[in-house]
């Protein structure tokens, strides 16, 4: 469980982060959820320790991150695995390289046939297993986000954040990674922390949202209680998807669309 | 001026705080060895050679007054390629391939979130990325420096003799009087102080590179400019220092 405190950030003067306060469940798909330039990214980055809040702390499974001394910090990135928006996989190493990287670099313990084992392991869980000597730049935007997961999974880390996962991916490739997001957090019982502004991933694998606006946190719950939010800014940003405006011109049309939206939902199939 | 001296300080100290395994460090010195060493040994050899070639023969079209023996053409080229060309003008030259070659690569892992990633790994980027590629250019400048001094006598003698503008035992008699073995030490010396700036000043460019593509061709300019005058400055304040 990840624990966000009272966390405010500024740049040049102005506030993007306004005191907030969340917890992000253990074992779930935890999604902070949101527009453009409300301040997901940044919660992301100073959770993961990729920027330094101004005011507030972040526990991770009652560890203390923020302020702690080096040691501690190390300890805990070494649990966390990260899949960033533009992947970052490095360009000079093949995939298989890539995803092997971390164990080289954190489990120097691990003999290379064990490494190599659990790099075959972490490729074919993603469903990679022929492109492990492909280069970055030879694969599409899809894979490598599934190489980015497998290389977040390959050390066995605790906390898996994903920085806008479907972002540049066709619609079909977006369900099939959150499909995979969702299963590795349940099959590993991780701590998934996924920023989004995609309503598709909400019905998908929202387990537990958090909604910012303005750099405040002005909802949590499920995705079951979504829909019955009674947050002006929130409604606002579910109904801007068509997706979910179609399914509420149905529900008017036949008193039943949103009931589908709801089952989708809850089928894990969507609709 | 002082805050971004500050930073270079700081950014040079979280280099060496919490260093990488020595196994990983050595690995990844030779690979960048390799870049910065072995893949610059062709620019340095035509640049030196020519350099010592066009020396040779404009001294000797200076040198007119039949007093002065022809070998002084051969002492001038030795003491200007080891004293100033061989370590000045090569490290120019590097500058301005693995000064921007540095940057370049820095910058567009910055913008394309691979040193995020390496951060999020809990691995120090700057000890990863930053101090093999200094410790490797530390080790080859000063190793193709001595190439360069070597190709530029030799481009000198082929000069001097093809085109008939002195005698080959005039211009090996000129580079053999007078020899001062320190010249070579303090050549050396400027070497792996130009090694440091070059590198040092090129992967703080680069490290720090905000925004996307034009600005990674920005930090790139900047490193090897930046690179440029410091090499220059240095290269005065050694020889005030040192001579």
């Amino acid at each position: 469980m990840i624990e966000v405190s009272n966390i405010e950030k500024s740049f040049n003067g102005t506030q993007v982060l306004k005191g907030i306060s969340c917890v992000f469940e253990t074992g779930k798909c935890n999604l902070l959820l949101g527009g453009s330039g409300t301040g997901k990214s940044v919660l992301l980055q100073c959770i993961v320790g990729l920027m330094k809040p101004d005011m507030g702390s972040i526990t991770f499974d009652g560890t203390v991150y923020t302020n702690s001394k080096i040691d501690i910090r190390q300890e805990i990135r070494r649990k966390i695995g990260m899949l960033f928006q533009g992947s970052a996989l490095f360009d000079s190493m093949t995939v298989a390289q890539n995803v092997e990287f971390p164990l080289q670099m954190l489990t120097p313990e691990m003999s290379v046939e064990e490494r190599r084992e659990r790099v075959e392991f972490c490729l074919k869980r993603v469903g990679l297993e022929n492109a492990g000597k492909k280069m970055p730049a030879e694969i599409s935007g899809g894979m490598k986000k599934r190489v980015g997961i497998a290389r977040a999974i390959a050390p066995q880390c605790t906390y898996l954040f994903c920085d806008e996962p479907n972002s540049g991916l066709d619609p079909l490739t977006s369900i099939k990674i959150d499909e995979l997001i969702h299963e590795i957090t349940h099959e590993y019982g991780i701590t998934t922390v996924i920023v989004t502004h995609d309503m598709n991933s909400v019905i998908e694998i929202g387990e537990h949202i958090i909604f910012l606006h303005q750099g405040k946190k002005l909802w949590d719950g499920t995705k079951d209680e979504i829909l019955n939010a009674e947050v002006p800014e929130l409604k606002d940003f579910i109904f801007s998807s068509s997706l979910v405006r179609a399914a509420k011109r149905i529900d008017e049309e036949t008193e039943g669309g949103m009931a589908a939206f709801a089952e989708g939902s809850e089928s894990g199939g969507g609709i | 001026m002082l805050t971004t001296f500050g930073s270079f300080v700081l950014f040079l100290r979280g280099m060496v705080t919490r260093t990488e395994r020595l196994s990983v460090l050595w690995n990844r010195t030779i690979d960048e060895a390799i870049l910065i060493g072995v893949d610059s040994i062709v620019i340095v050899s035509i640049v030196s050679a020519f350099i010592g070639a066009v020396t040779c023969v404009q001294i000797a079209y200076n040198l007119t007054n039949p007093l002065i023996p022809q070998s002084t053409i051969g002492y001038m080229v030795r003491e200007m390629t080891i004293l100033e060309l061989a370590p000045t003008i090569t490290s120019i030259v590097l500058a301005g391939k693995v000064g921007s070659s540095i940057a370049g690569g820095l910058g567009t892992m910055r913008i394309t979130e691979q040193i995020s990633a390496l951060e999020v790994m809990g691995i120090n980027s700057t000890s990863y990325l930053v101090l093999p590629r200094i410790l490797a250019a530390l080790l080859m400048f000063p190793m193709l420096v001595i190439l360069a001094m070597l190709l530029s006598i030799l481009g000198g003698y082929l000069a001097g003799t093809l085109t008939g503008v002195m005698t080959a035992q005039d211009y090996i008699e000129g580079i053999r009087t007078d020899f001062i073995p320190y010249n070579i030490v303090f050549a050396l010396i400027k070497a792996v102080v130009f090694a440091f700036l070059v590198s040092g000043i090129s992967a703080f460019k680069g490290y720090f590179t905000t925004g996307g593509a034009l600005e990674v061709g920005a930090a790139s300019t900047g490193a090897v400019t930046n690179s440029i005058i410091a090499i220059l400055i240095a290269d005065f304040a050694l020889a005030a220092l040192l001579l």
